[in-house]
């Protein structure tokens, strides 16, 4: 989300809008969606806080879990964003400014509401961890490896890690299996595989060859090419327990 | 009519619980007024966060008694399940003790992590008003860390690292481990289900 619509980019740039919040949400609960996860991704790098007046306006028609991420920077923040009705914070930036933000939430409103997104991409020695990546200008590397800042979160009380593979978003040749796989072997949490659907297939193999606990897309269901009853269909004849 | 009295047992996130009841167009209101809580026809004791600063917040508001001493239907949710509890492993915190009990930790293991954080299969057990229109196997949304183990008690199991109970009820008090505010049809059947039991 940006400036109170819903937009999606490819890898992190060039950002279209897709459409109004309250549609979409209700659209994807009715289609069997089993979370919602909204980022509001001016927040970080604007250094300001998300409009959240549309938080208990989504609380109120969603019956399924939603998150919200983007410009949660402090526990008064957090606090805010749950009490009007959101299930889960995310943090992304903010946690790699302060680290201990992430124990602070943690032991306030419990591990399961405290999500740790990692915007992370493949370079020549591995992968590494990106920050204020919804603004091109302002993204920066974290100087972190991403699986020391997996194992770190964990570790500071996150109770949920969405590991974006930079690399794959948005272009639709399929989620970063080896990356997920080699998270996964590291996090006791749940982990949610985020990047690069483009198919069908593309959720099997993240789920039979990462071992992920979910797996998030926005392109492919924004634009309607996926539709998610099709999508559990396809999943649970091949094996995948799920809701359906 | 009396709106559904929601204990503030402290936590963020009642938000989502007050909506469920709009959509059933049922007026509920937050409170910890004993008045209220006694005059409801329904009560509601959800929690979110830690089992001692739950625990605390109702001593300090003096709802101990006040909730054990309740005759009308009162349905626990997640934390608010364990409340009524014997006792949490967490932080080794005395509970009600309406049901018997203890909440334990769910260990990682194989194929399960910690929260355990999503929608499980849901295997009904016992027989119940609140399970009217409740196929077994519905999937239902979780999000905990401790878990009450299977016991006479119980009216539905769901599978972490061990099963666990998934409903509970014990004469006017039920309480379910997951959010039926977010579990989609079956989370509302079940409310409903609970709006029409009656003292």
């Amino acid at each position: 989300m940006r400036d109170g619509v819903v937009v999606k980019g490819v890898q992190f740039r060039n950002h279209r809008i897709v459409g109004d919040i309250l549609d979409l949400a209700a659209r994807y609960c009715e289609e069997g969606a089993d979370e919602l996860v909204f980022y509001d991704i001016t927040a970080s790098p604007d250094e300001r806080s998300v409009d959240r007046s549309w938080v208990s306006n989504v609380a109120r028609v969603l019956d399924i879990p939603f998150c919200v991420a983007g410009g949660i920077r402090s526990l008064a923040d957090a606090e805010d964003v749950l009490n009007k009705g959101a299930d889960k914070i995310s943090i992304n930036s903010p946690a790699l400014a302060n680290p201990y933000l992430i124990t602070e939430l943690a032991e306030r409103f419990g591990s399961q509401c405290v999500v740790i997104g990692i915007d992370s991409r493949e370079e020549a020695d591995g992968w590494f961890v990106y920050q204020y990546t919804g603004d091109p200008d302002k993204t920066t590397a974290a100087q972190r490896q991403t699986l020391d800042w997996v194992t770190e979160v964990q570790s500071r009380g996150a109770g949920e890690i969405v590991l974006n593979c930079m690399n794959q978003d948005g272009v639709r040749r399929g989620y970063d299996c080896e990356q997920l796989a080699v998270a996964r072997d590291v996090s006791d949490v749940p982990l949610i595989a985020s990047g690069g659907a483009g198919a069908m297939r593309h959720f099997l193999e993240v789920f039979v060859e990462s071992d992920v606990d979910g797996a998030l897309a926005a392109s492919v269901f924004h634009s309607a090419e996926i539709p998610i009853p099709d999508l559990k269909r396809y999943l649970v004849e091949n094996g995948i327990e799920m809701r359906s | 009519m009396s709106p559904v009295a929601i204990i503030d047992s402290g936590g963020a996130n009642i938000a989502s619980l007050l909506y469920a009841f709009e959509r059933l167009d049922t007026k509920a209101v937050l409170t910890t007024d004993e008045g209220v809580i006694k005059a409801a026809e329904h009560v509601v004791l959800p929690g979110v966060g830690a089992a001692r600063d739950a625990m605390q917040r109702l001593r300090d508001a003096s709802l101990v008694d006040v909730i054990r001493g309740l005759q009308q239907p009162v349905l626990g949710i997640c934390l608010g399940m364990q409340l009524l509890c014997e006792a949490s492993e967490e932080e080794d915190v005395e509970c009600l003790g309406i049901v018997p009990g203890t909440a334990r930790k769910l260990d990682v293991a194989e194929g399960f992590t910690v929260p355990n954080m999503g929608w499980c299969e849901t295997t009904i057990r016992g027989e119940h008003d609140l399970l009217k229109g409740v196929n077994d196997g519905s999937w239902f949304y979780y999000l905990h860390s401790y878990a009450l183990p299977v016991s006479n008690y119980t009216l539905a199991t769901a599978r972490h690292s061990v099963e666990f109970s998934a409903i509970i009820g014990r004469d006017n008090f039920v309480a379910a481990q997951f959010h039926p505010e977010r579990s989609s049809a079956a989370g509302a059947q079940l409310l409903t289900n609970f709006l029409g039991l009656n003292a």
